[in-house]
């Protein structure tokens, strides 16, 4: 049954060939077996799962049909769940339980979906390794020597060892697209603003979307479809129509015009990943696409931008965690001062605490213009390349990584070498344009992944372009070598 | 040596909305602690704000009542310090695009001149909670059920130049935000706080170094730290040494003031735009839209108080300056048709009582109606006006629902029955064989000076409740008789 | 960047940092610093800052009472409370 697709599942349980208690049973077979090698999952949450898809099974004796109706799912721990611990990855909130759900999670629920348990991360979605979190490195399924990417890990991780069908993610500079690249998954960022942000931890609020990590395009379209509400409660949430983005994955590949910018194909890219990246848009060349080089000429400030409006605005975000309301207090403060600095200190790991004093630095009297404001005038020169790209293209395409993934510990403490990682995913963010890597090939018998980057809420369009490719390539249907 | 003062306010001001800037928790003062904190205002992980409109509205008012330009774009930011009444680690306001442009209040001074202070802007923020300092076994208790209340605070220019300056415009703008409607005035319960800035110079001097003095919550603490303040900066000066730019906070109770903190200690605030919050976009017509709803201003309301009323200036002024006292004023004056009554009364007694137990209008135990009632029966003859105040007293100790049920509960009903008063002035007559027979063998124009013994008499025999021009006539009568 | 500076800024942010640790913070942040430094080179003389990826304006709420009293589940995840309150070491104004 892990092998089948969320469509085949789903198809699967309205046939009645199995009910979603034995496919949760299945799934969490699996889990108990085999995630002790990835460290994938946080928190399992037997029970209720279990709860979950006998209620599911009822419902559909009931006469309810709806996609996802006893489907597993499993959630990133970003994600507020009411009643069961959602951690972020941090000892701040190891023994966090929220009182409400975060949006998405209501939707997934509202859909009838199994929730398996919450996914391992780094520590508040810093890190592009999955070695920042609190709960331990988390490996990936193609190679365990490897990490998964980040800071999706767990989700990546779980989803390409098929202890869960689909999972959902975060991508706040690449956290969705290059644990996809890396684990051989499609992984979809969509527009920001068109998915609920409420309840899922901020990190940096103006580049923050959820998203979700699965094999295929079908089946990141099909939990898409849940995934994107109108939420009155996140004021960032976007009021446009809702789609339904399994209608268009027929669409024709042939007319359609792809961007190639040179910049994304220089000097840090691994010479085999781009000869992958290069073979799989010839591939929509065949297809009937034509192909256009294209420039994205501030392309290099991308992630020093990044870096100055992401840290400033998690230095703010995290600020709420202090030892007074929830999460961790160390023992025995000796007054305020004490309480706040060593509740901080003790609960935070090293990337989150560079990160804040980042931000403070970069905030601070006589350096805002310098970083912040300089910062966001390139965020405005990023997003001014992408509007004029797209007058010529309807997408763009590139590189989602610049090397297969690497072995744990290999960046050491060197977090410049770990942000460079996401160096052709940030821009991405920065404009709130979506992304959409999908596997275009091995590198060292390791995946890598093709990113195409769309218009504001061409979602539609991303997963079509995906779905043919799909149709004419089996990168997506491959198994990490040795897992059941 | 000549020093010349220089004053600047910062007022905030707490909208009077029913649920909070960012979140649908109540508003409403005085419930169990963190009943009305919410997940957002608990500043829960993964929670947002939601803007409140109303209290857009409520700016936009009252920038409009001071003839302010209202910011088009209106952005709010993050002011980030850690303090345990800042759930969040910042406090959601405004600083380079606030919602209320320049603008200017007129404010009138005893000896009858008027003077415009500017105003700076007025910007929209949130409230932070409270920390309260009774010993939980050496720890303090935060009660968060304020934090999240919109407040706006209003920034002056350094125009005043003395405490009664100041106390006149923290009056006229008590008055202005009042009289919209979009604050209670409720000065006890926090619903306006002050923050002065007070600097001393040689006349026509280089401005000198300003302090603070923070959270003034009643025009008599202001005027006080004011003073104490001046006095301070200028013996410091005097003798020889210099201000320090810092903070202080003034104890109304302890009549003293004390540094909070210095210059060097102040916080790097690290303001930016809050991402998790878009531009407000205020166009013209929502502008035009508040302003056709706008309610009677203090000064226009003033002039209606002398034309309609019949009111002198100065009863006019005081009477219609806020919204609370003009309201009152005119369901009194609606109930007695008597304006000048009314007005005596709300500046005499009620004001006075309410002085002596630090009461605003709006927390008065006598209601309009109740004291409707106590002048009415005045006017009627029920009661004398001496009888009047200690149904008004009775009233304000609670111990009758209205003057009615007072008089006739304490029997307080003047005695005007002709018999009755007859036989009284008869025994008074005859036990005072002395004064009848001065009164008799007196010039007869002095003789209406010596009726004021019987008078007295007879108002003492009726523990006050003879109607005294009853009690004159029949004395009048009696007496001749005698002669 | 130098350890005192880096002192500051813990402060504000209010993080400790142990002196053991001093050299190796203040190494990586200005490892950080000097890579986003490549923006000083960047033309942006005209260029509105972007604050936000969306070009869209702030939705607002009605004022209504919305959010029911949960105190119990609220505090029920704190670290310290007494009557209703949260305890923290003692505030000195």
């Amino acid at each position: 049954m892990h092998h089948l697709s969320i469509a085949e599942l789903a198809k699967g349980l309205r046939a009645k060939t199995f009910s979603s208690v034995e496919l949760t049973e299945h799934f969490l077979q699996r889990i108990k077996r085999l995630d002790g090698e990835f460290n994938s999952f946080v928190t399992v949450t037997e029970q209720e799962a279990l709860a979950q898809a006998k209620a599911a099974d009822a419902a559909r004796a009931a006469g309810k049909d709806t996609p996802l109706l006893g489907v597993p799912i499993a959630h990133k721990d970003i994600f507020c769940t009411q009643g069961v611990r959602t951690s972020c990855g941090s000892r701040m909130l190891e023994n966090f339980v929220p009182p409400y759900d975060a949006t998405i999670v209501d939707n997934y629920q509202q859909a009838g979906a199994v929730v398996l348990g919450k996914l391992n991360m780094d520590e508040f979605a810093m890190g592009s390794s999955n070695e920042t979190s609190y709960f331990g490195a988390v490996k990936n399924p193609w190679d365990t020597r490897c990490v998964p990417g980040g800071s999706s890990g767990g989700s990546a991780a779980a989803v390409a060892a098929r202890l869960t069908p689909g999972a959902t993610a975060s991508d706040t500079g690449g956290s969705i697209r290059q644990p996809a690249s890396h684990c051989g998954l499609t992984g979809l960022k969509p527009t920001y603003g068109r998915v609920s942000r409420y309840g899922m931890i901020a990190f940096a609020s103006s580049l923050d979307q959820a998203g979700v990590l699965t094999h295929s395009a079908l089946d990141a379209a099909i939990m898409l479809n849940t995934l994107v509400s109108f939420d009155p409660l996140d004021s960032t949430s976007v009021d446009a129509p809702l789609e339904d983005y399994t209608a268009d994955l027929g669409r024709d590949v042939a007319g359609m015009t792809i961007g190639v910018p040179q910049e994304y194909f220089g000097d840090g890219l691994n010479v085999e990943v781009a000869a992958k990246v290069q073979e799989a848009i010839d591939e929509f060349a065949k297809m009937g696409a034509n192909i256009k080089e294209i420039s994205l000429p501030h392309s290099e400030l991308a992630v020093p931008a990044y870096y100055v409006i992401a840290p400033a605005e998690c230095s703010a975000n995290l600020s709420r965690f202090d030892g007074v309301r929830y999460g961790y207090r160390c023992d025995n403060p000796k007054d305020l001062e004490d309480l706040y600095k060593r509740s901080r200190s003790e609960a935070f790991g090293d990337e989150v605490i560079r990160r804040i004093l980042v931000g403070t630095y970069a905030l601070s009297a006589g350096y805002f213009d310098a970083y912040y404001k300089k910062a966001q005038q390139v965020r405005r020169l990023i997003k001014q390349d992408f509007d004029q790209a797209f007058a010529d293209v309807d997408v763009i395409m590139g590189p989602t990584c610049p090397s297969p993934a690497f072995k744990l510990g290999a960046k050491g403490t060197d977090p410049v070498a770990m942000y460079l990682e996401d160096i052709y995913t940030i821009a991405t963010n920065l404009a709130g344009l979506p992304g959409l890597s999908i596997p275009c090939g091995l590198v060292e018998n390791k995946p890598v992944g093709l990113q195409l980057i769309g218009p504001a809420f061409a979602e539609q369009r991303l997963l079509g372009l995906a779905h043919q490719f799909q149709n004419t390539t089996d990168f997506h249907t491959l198994t990490a070598p040795g897992l059941e | 040596m000549t020093w010349e003062t220089v004053i600047g306010l910062e007022v905030h001001v707490q909208l009077a909305t029913k649920s909070k800037l960012f979140s649908g928790a109540s508003t409403a003062f005085g419930s169990e602690p963190n009943t009305q904190a919410c997940a957002v205002d608990l500043a829960m992980p993964g929670t947002l704000p939601l803007a409140n409109e109303q209290a857009f509205r409520y700016a936009t008012m009252f920038g409009l009542a001071i003839n302010a330009d209202i910011g088009k774009e209106s952005v709010f930011e993050r002011k980030n310090y850690f303090y345990p009444d800042l759930p969040k680690g910042y406090q959601t306001t405004q600083l380079e695009k606030p919602i209320v442009g320049p603008g200017e209040v007129e404010i009138a001074l005893a000896d009858g001149s008027t003077k415009a202070i500017r105003i700076h802007h007025a910007h929209l923020e949130e409230d932070a909670g409270k920390s309260l300092h009774e010993d939980f076994h050496g720890m303090s208790g935060i009660d968060l059920n304020r934090a999240g209340t919109p407040l706006i605070e209003v920034v002056t220019e350094p125009d005043m130049s003395n405490a009664e300056e100041a106390v006149a415009f923290a009056k006229k703008l008590h008055g202005l935000v009042t009289s919209l409607g979009i604050c209670d005035g409720e000065m006890s319960q926090g619903s306006m706080r002050f923050d002065v800035n007070i600097s001393v110079r040689q006349p026509g001097g280089e401005l000198g170094t300003r302090t603070e003095t923070k959270n003034l919550n009643s025009f008599k603490f202001m005027e006080e730290a004011i003073a104490l303040e001046v006095e301070r900066q200028i013996d410091v000066l005097e003798s020889g040494g210099s201000i320090q730019q810092e903070t202080r906070l003034y104890d109304g109770d302890k009549k003293r003031a004390r540094t909070m903190r210095s210059k060097e200690e102040a916080n790097d605030y690290r303001y930016f735009p809050c991402p998790d919050l878009l531009p407000v976009i205020i166009d013209d017509e929502y502008i035009e839209s508040v302003r056709a709803q706008m309610p009677e201003l203090p000064e226009a309301r003033k002039a209606r108080f002398a034309s309609e009323y019949g009111l002198n200036d100065y009863d006019a002024g005081i009477l219609a300056g806020d919204l609370a006292t003009s309201q009152y004023f005119e369901i009194l004056t609606q109930r007695t048709t008597d304006a000048k009554q009314s007005a005596n009364w709300i500046m005499g007694e009620l004001s006075a009582k309410l002085n002596s137990e630090e009461k605003s209008i709006g927390q008065s135990p006598v209601s309009a109606e109740q004291l409707a009632g106590v002048i009415e029966r005045t006017k009627d003859g029920t009661i004398s006006s001496k009888i009047a105040k200690q149904v008004f007293e009775a009233l304000w100790q609670g111990e009758g629902d209205s003057a009615d049920a007072v008089i006739e509960a304490k029997g307080l009903k003047q005695v005007s029955d002709t018999s009755a008063l007859e036989k009284m002035a008869e025994e008074v007559i005859a036990n005072s064989p002395k004064q009848v027979d001065n009164y008799k063998n007196a010039d007869p124009e002095k003789r209406p000076k010596m009726l004021g013994y019987f008078v007295g008499q007879i108002m003492k025999a009726s523990k006050g409740q003879a109607n005294p021009q009853a009690v004159n006539e029949i004395l009048l009568k009696k007496l001749d008789e005698l002669l | 960047m130098d350890p005192a500076e880096i002192h500051k800024l813990a402060n504000l942010a209010k993080i400790e940092i142990d002196d053991s640790h001093i050299a190796e913070v203040t190494a990586r942040i200005s490892d950080v610093l000097a890579l986003v430094d490549q923006l000083q080179a960047a033309d942006t003389r005209g260029v509105t800052p972007m604050a936000h990826p969306l070009d869209a304006v702030q939705r607002l709420r009605t004022d209504e009472v919305s959010e029911p009293n949960r105190r119990e589940d609220f505090q029920a995840i704190a670290p310290e409370t007494q009557e209703g309150l949260y305890l923290v070491p003692k505030v000195i104004d």
